[in-house]
C-alpha cells in the first residue's frame, strides 16, 4: 500500500509546518509561542481568523514541539467537529483527560512542561451548552491542562469562554508570502508554474493557502506538471470572466429575454449558482456608474438569493430572479411591485 | 435495449463529447490511483456515463459486471439500532447508491458503508491491497449532517475506499466536502455535439434523415442528451422513413402545462382556479416533481407575458419554489403561485385596458 499512499497523501498534509516558527505571517502568535517554548508556561488560548491560515497547524506544531513524538499521545487530546462534541463529551471525555495530573519528566530535548493540552477544533460549531459545561472544567483544571480554541468566528464562542483565553487573530495571507509558499512546494514536487498561473492562484483562493494548495495538487494530478492560468481557473470552479461579464451586461441591457438566455446558458453549462453570485457581486461593487442606492437595492436581493440557495431553492429560478432584480434596480423602475 | 443505453460508450476512449474531459481523467488514473472524484453537470450532460467509463478504465472489464442487491444495514446508533433498507448496485471492484433514499437516515448509512468497505478490502494481482470505490449519486439531496459526517470518513479511510460524488449542483455539496475532492465540471453538450451523437446512432442503426431533422429533435432537447436519443427513438418508433415535416412529439407533460398556463391566461377566476389545481393534481400524481412543473409554468407564462409583468411573475416564482422546498405539501405552492398570478394579470389587465 505504501507507494499508493505515498502519491495520494494530500500535499496540504505533506507540506504542513512542523515547527511553530514556520508558520508564515502570523508574527504575534509565533512570537508568543516561542516564548512558551523556552519557559514551558503559556495561557489557554483562542486562536481565530479565516481558514486555510494556519491555526490548526500552529496548535499542532507546537504541541509537538512541546512534547514529542512519544508523550504526545498521552499527553494531548484533539478533537474536531466531526467527533461527537455534545455536552456529554464535555462532561466525560475532557474532563477525565483534563483531571488527570501529569508530572515534568524532561527527556530527549523537548521541554515537556507539567501540564497537558487540549485542542478543540472548529469549536464555533459546539453547542451553547457544551460551551458553558466548559467553563468550570477550565478553571478547576487549570494547574494540569491548557486549552487551545480553534474557530473561524470568535462571534461563536461564548463570552465566558473568549474572556478566559489569550486571543489571536490569524490574518489572511498576503500574494507575496502565498507565493512564495506556492513556488516552494512547486520546485520539491517538480511543477511548472509561471508567473501568471501564480498570480491567478492567489487570487483565487483568496488568502486561503489551503485552499490554494489543493488547487494546485488537483491541478497537477489532472494536467500533468506544467500548468497554466486557464487550467487552474478549470479545476477551482470560478467562473470564467466572460461568463459573469455576459450576465452582468445582460442586466445592464434591460432586455429581459436576453438575461433569460444568459441564465439557462449558464445553468447548462453547470456553473454552480452561489459562486456566480459571488462572483458577480465583486463586478458589482467595483462598478464606477452605479448609483450607492442602486447598488444597495440590488445587493438586498443578492442576500436574499443566498439565503434562498442554502434553503435549497431551484438555481435557475433563483438566479433569473436576481437578474431580473438587478435589471429593474439598474433601470430604475419603482421599487415596490406594480401589481 | 434502448437507445440511451446502448449507444452508451463503454470507456473512456469512446466517448463521442466531453473528449478533452475524458482525456484527462484517463490521465489521472493512468497509475492505477484517484484522488476523490466529485462530478456536477446539469442532467443528461453524461455524468454517469463518465463515471463507469472511468471505473471500466480503472479496473478493466470486471467492473461491467453489476449485481443489484437489496440489504439492509443495521445501524447503532447510540441508544437504539435503526434498519436502513437500500438498494445496492456493486461489482467486485465498486459500490454504487443512492443515499437520499434514505432519507434522514443517510448519514448513518453512508459512514456504515464506507465502514464495511474498508473491512474487506480486495487484493490486486500484485499481491498489494487495492482499494474500492465507491459512488455516491445525488450528493446535493444529501442531508447537512451526513455531508458533515462524510468528510471525516473521507480523510479516515482514504487508503481503502475512494469516493465519487455525483451531484446536479455543486453549490449544495459543503465546501468542506467540496475542497476534498477534485471537482470535474461536467456541462451540458452543445446542440452541434449532440447532432453529432444522432448522427453516430443513425449511422449505426442504418437510419437516413433528412436535412435539419436532427437539429430540429436537438432543438427541443434543451442541451439534454439523453432526452435527445429518447426523442429520437420515439420518432423512429412513430414513424419510418422520416420526412421532412414529421412533428417532433413533444414531453405530453410539457403539453399539459402549456395548457395550464393558457387556462389561466385566458380567465382569471377561483372557478378557473378550481380547475387548474386538478389538472395540478394530475401532474403531480404522474411523479413530475413539483419544482420542474413551476419552472416549465414560468417557461410557458414568459413566452405570453409583456416585458414590464415578466419581472414580478419570476420574483414570485422564484419566492413559491422556496416556499415550497422549505413547506411539506408542494400542491399548496403551486397554487398558491397560480393564484398570484391570476391577480397580478388581472390587475394587470384592469389597469391597462380599463
Amino acid at each position: 500500500m505504501a507507494p499508493v499512499m505515498q502519491s495520494s497523501q494530500p500535499w496540504v498534509e505533506k507540506y504542513r509546518p512542523k515547527q511553530v516558527k514556520d508558520v508564515a505571517h502570523q508574527d504575534e502568535v509565533v512570537r508568543v509561542l516561542t516564548n512558551t517554548l523556552e519557559t514551558s508556561n503559556c495561557p489557554h488560548m483562542l486562536f481565530y481568523g479565516p481558514p486555510g491560515t494556519g491555526k490548526t497547524t500552529t496548535a499542532l506544531a507546537i504541541a509537538h514541539q512541546l512534547f514529542g513524538p512519544e508523550l504526545y499521545k498521552s499527553r494531548v487530546l484533539e478533537l474536531n467537529a466531526s467527533d461527537d462534541r455534545g455536552i456529554n463529551v464535555v462532561r466525560t471525555k475532557i474532563k477525565n483527560f483534563a483531571a488527570v495530573a501529569v508530572g515534568s519528566n524532561r527527556q530527549s530535548g523537548y521541554p515537556c512542561p507539567p501540564f497537558k493540552i487540549i485542542i478543540l477544533d472548529e469549536a464555533d460549531s459546539m453547542t451553547q451548552d457544551a460551551q458553558n459545561a466548559l467553563r468550570r472544567t477550565m478553571e478547576t483544571y487549570s494547574k494540569v491542562t491548557r486549552f487551545f480554541f480553534i474557530c473561524n468566528y470568535i462571534s461563536r464562542i461564548i463570552e465566558p469562554l473568549a474572556s478566559r483565553c489569550a486571543k489571536f487573530r490569524f490574518k489572511p495571507l498576503p500574494e507575496e508570502i502565498m507565493g512564495s509558499r506556492i513556488l516552494h512546494i512547486c520546485k520539491e514536487e517538480g511543477l511548472n508554474l509561471d508567473s501568471e498561473a501564480l498570480s491567478t492562484l492567489s487570487s483565487i483562493s483568496q488568502g486561503d493557502l489551503r485552499r490554494a494548495i489543493t488547487y494546485l495538487q488537483s491541478a497537477a494530478r489532472l494536467f500533468g506538471s506544467s500548468i497554466s492560468a486557464k487550467e487552474l481557473i478549470s479545476v477551482s470552479g470560478v467562473i470564467p470572466n466572460e461568463v459573469v461579464q455576459a450576465i452582468f451586461s445582460a442586466c445592464r441591457s434591460g432586455n429581459f429575454d436576453l438575461a433569460n438566455k444568459e441564465v439557462n446558458n449558464v445553468i447548462a453549462e453547470g456553473y454552480p449558482v452561489s459562486q456566480m453570485l459571488s462572483q458577480l457581486y465583486d463586478i458589482l461593487v467595483d462598478a464606477d456608474d452605479i448609483s450607492d442606492e442602486q447598488k444597495a437595492r440590488i445587493c438586498k436581493k443578492f442576500a436574499e438569493a443566498d439565503k434562498c440557495l442554502v434553503d435549497g431553492a431551484d438555481e435557475y429560478l433563483q438566479l433569473l430572479n436576481v437578474a431580473s432584480s438587478t435589471m429593474q434596480a439598474l433601470s430604475n423602475m419603482p421599487q415596490d411591485m406594480t401589481f | 435495449m434502448l437507445w440511451v443505453d446502448k449507444y452508451r460508450p463503454k470507456t473512456l476512449d469512446k466517448v463521442i463529447v466531453h473528449q478533452d474531459v475524458a482525456q484527462n481523467l484517463r490521465k489521472l488514473v493512468s497509475e492505477g490511483d484517484c484522488p476523490h472524484l466529485l462530478f456536477y453537470g446539469p442532467p443528461g450532460s453524461g455524468k454517469k456515463t463518465l463515471i463507469m467509463a472511468l471505473l471500466r478504465q480503472i479496473f478493466g472489464p470486471s467492473a461491467d459486471k453489476v449485481k443489484v442487491e437489496n440489504k439492509i444495514w443495521k445501524v447503532d446508533a447510540g441508544t437504539r439500532t435503526i434498519d436502513v433498507e437500500l438498494t445496492t448496485l456493486s461489482s467486485t471492484h465498486h459500490v454504487e447508491l443512492n443515499p437520499s433514499d434514505a432519507g434522514f437516515q443517510d448519514r448513518y448509512v453512508v459512514q456504515e458503508i464506507i465502514k464495511e468497505m474498508a473491512k474487506n478490502r480486495p487484493i490486486d494481482t500484485k499481491g498489494k491491497k487495492g482499494f474500492k470505490v465507491l459512488v455516491l449519486n445525488e450528493v446535493d439531496k444529501l442531508s447537512r449532517e451526513a455531508q458533515h459526517s462524510l468528510r471525516r470518513t473521507m480523510e479516515k479511510y482514504s487508503a481503502s475506499c475512494r469516493l465519487i460524488l455525483c451531484s446536479n449542483s455543486s453549490s449544495k455539496v459543503t465546501e468542506a466536502v467540496r475542497s476534498r475532492c477534485l471537482n470535474v465540471r461536467i456541462n451540458a453538450p452543445m446542440e452541434e455535439e449532440i447532432v453529432s451523437v444522432l448522427e453516430f446512432i443513425a449511422k449505426k442503426e442504418g437510419l437516413q434523415f433528412p436535412q435539419g431533422f436532427a437539429a430540429r429533435i436537438v432543438e427541443k432537447s434543451n442541451r439534454n442528451l439523453r432526452r435527445a436519443v429518447l426523442t429520437f427513438e420515439s420518432c423512429r418508433v412513430q414513424q419510418y422513413p422520416f420526412t421532412n415535416n414529421q412533428t417532433v412529439p413533444p414531453m405530453d407533460w410539457e403539453q399539459y402545462v402549456s395548457e395550464i398556463a393558457s387556462d389561466i391566461m385566458k380567465e382569471q377566476s377561483p372557478k378557473r382556479l378550481f380547475e387548474v389545481r386538478g389538472k395540478l393534481y394530475e401532474l403531480l400524481t404522474n411523479c413530475i416533481p413539483p419544482e420542474i412543473i413551476l419552472k416549465r409554468l414560468l417557461f410557458e407564462l414568459l413566452k405570453k407575458l409583456d416585458s414590464e409583468l415578466k419581472h414580478e411573475v419570476t420574483n414570485w416564482a422564484a419566492h413559491y419554489e422556496h416556499r415550497m422546498r422549505l413547506g411539506q405539501k408542494a400542491i399548496f405552492h403551486l397554487e398558491a403561485f397560480v393564484a398570484k398570478f391570476m391577480s397580478i394579470y388581472k390587475s394587470f389587465l384592469i389597469s391597462t385596458f380599463g
